[in-house]
């Protein structure tokens, strides 16, 4: 049997990720040894784990240097990577969703100035309800972009509110729930597939008796 | 024969075996020019990998482009063929945009086109030849096949929207059965009867026992003649040996727009990418004012150089 490469996302969700793994037995003790190292081995249990970039999982994944791996839904929704999707985790949940002053309206806005790190699904959702928009790509700290006037509102994350209320920002639409996604590389699947379909069989435990 | 192992690198010694298995079985090497009128793509778009598509004037003006597909070239320039089956392979390069790096790149792909009175005894031969090829390249590989007819059959029992007919297909390429969920709730329709949708996305496994599984679910009359199909293929399989490494596998979708019936992926082990890709293409022929239906399959040999 070949080893199972497995990308998390580094943090707080990659940590919780990590415990369900290892509550569905397939653990790999030396993670949690204090270093700064990025790769770890179970080589028993044929498992390498590594840690990337939230936002780098999925192409980890769908290039086929991890077989599996955890993203969130934002994500796969901006960059639509070609993997298999096997299974809602139900942890990081929080939505996607416009933001913006409290008294903005679309009334009198032709073009609609646009301020994300999630151009496309930005796009999508206003060419969905038929509205033009100019969009400002930005890296981080997205909120202060309608105080200064850079954008009318902001496509981001929103998970408790608490920054944009403290912004004086509020959310105008909710555009799509998120949370984080079980992903699998297509080809590797194939060959990889009973080791990969055990552990989806019982993180999806884990998921139901948590949800129920 | 013996030279020629020592002066051939690895991927002119597969394009070669390639080529002396489809003369072996019977095709024709199809030969074109590198250009094709400009027309024939922007006719169909869809169906190319990506729209992206070099182009220059020729010398009387006309809008030509360097080809970035060979079956369109293979449908315009082949003749209806009614009664018997034209069977043609090809060597050639293709020009494509590669989407990370925003370049052109040259693609070296080989495959093959039956175009005729396609019956299942020909797919059935087709699916065989595609597994046969995976196999020269590498013993250890899979064919995934699945059945168009069937999905679209089984999503039209559930009262969709164009849109959610589409996105139930993305679900199906994703094996997303979380998404089905998310597509009736926006449809308005109960999440229990996606039931049968979900069982059939989280559907793969060999011929003979998703057979078995697909008769007894409640949707089987529906698809009685398919079957048949699928069960005259498992049959071939087994006569070739093949059982172990060619699964059902609903998750193969293709462009629906121009595939029909049976699709197909192949993939070789420690190659993260699909390698081989094809199935019946009767929805594109009819759009190009074809009568014959049509059956075939492109090796990526550019991909192999991932090995």
């Amino acid at each position: 049997m070949d080893m199972l490469n497995i990308a998390l996302p580094k943090g707080r969700l990659g940590e919780k990720v990590y415990s369900m793994f290892e509550k569905a037995g397939f653990e790999c003790p030396s993670i949690k040894e204090n270093n700064r190292k990025l790769i770890f081995e179970n080589k028993e249990l044929k498992l390498r784990y590594f840690w990337v970039k939230p936002s780098d999982v999925a192409i980890y994944v769908e290039h086929g240097a991890a077989d599996i791996g955890v993203a969130g839904k934002d994500i796969l929704l901006e960059y639509e990577p070609d993997v298999y999707e096997l299974l809602d985790l139900k942890i990081g949940k929080c939505k996607m969703a416009v933001a913006g002053k409290k008294d903005f309206s679309y009334e009198n806005q032709k073009t609609v100035k646009v301020a994300t790190k999630f151009k496309n699904i930005a796009k999508k959702y206003y060419s969905g309800i038929g509205k033009d928009i100019d969009i400002i790509h930005l890296n981080g700290s997205i909120e202060i972009a309608p105080i200064l006037g850079l954008s009318d509102v902001i496509v981001d994350i929103v998970e408790t509110g608490t920054t944009l209320k403290e912004n004086n920002l509020t959310v105008l639409e909710d555009i799509i729930p998120i949370s984080a996604r079980f992903i699998a590389n297509k080809a590797n699947f194939k060959f990889k597939g009973e080791q990969i379909e055990k552990i989806v069989n019982s993180l999806k435990e884990q998921v139901e008796a948590a949800n129920d | 024969m013996d030279f020629l192992a020592k002066v051939l690198d690895k991927n002119e010694r597969i394009l070669y075996t390639l080529r002396k298995l489809y003369m072996d079985s019977g095709y024709k090497k199809y030969r074109m020019s590198k250009f094709e009128e400009y027309d024939l793509y922007v006719k169909n778009k869809d169906f190319l990998v990506s729209s992206n598509v070099i182009t220059f004037n020729d010398i009387d003006g006309k809008l030509m482009a360097l080809k970035p597909d060979v079956t369109l070239s293979i449908i315009k320039n082949t003749g209806d063929c009614i009664d018997g089956v034209q069977k043609l392979f090809y060597n050639e390069n293709v020009y494509r945009a590669s989407n990370e790096t925003q370049s052109f790149k040259e693609i070296m792909q080989t495959g093959v086109e039956c175009i005729g009175n396609i019956d299942n005894k020909c797919i059935c031969e087709n699916i065989i030849l595609a597994a046969q090829s995976l196999n020269m390249i590498k013993d250890k590989f899979i064919l995934d096949i699945s059945h168009l007819g069937i999905i679209e059959k089984v999503t039209g029992l559930l009262n969709l929207s164009e849109n959610g007919k589409k996105s139930i297909l993305k679900a199906f390429g994703e094996k997303n059965t979380a998404y089905v969920d998310e597509i009736l709730n926006f449809e308005g329709i109960d999440t229990k009867e996606g039931n049968a949708l979900k069982t059939l996305i989280k559907t793969y496994g060999s011929f003979s026992e998703i057979i078995s599984k697909l008769k007894i679910e409640a949707f089987s009359s529906l698809i009685e003649e398919e079957i048949e199909l699928l069960e005259e293929i498992a049959v071939s399989l087994e006569k070739n040996g093949l059982s172990d490494k060619v699964r059902l596998d609903f998750s193969v979708i293709n462009n629906m727009s121009y595939y029909n019936g049976i699709a197909f992926n192949g993939f070789i082990s420690g190659i993260p990418e699909g390698v081989l890709s094809g199935g019946q293409y009767d929805k594109l022929m009819n759009k190009m004012g074809k009568k014959s239906r049509a059956i075939g399959f492109a090796v990526y040999l550019d991909v192999l150089d991932r090995m």
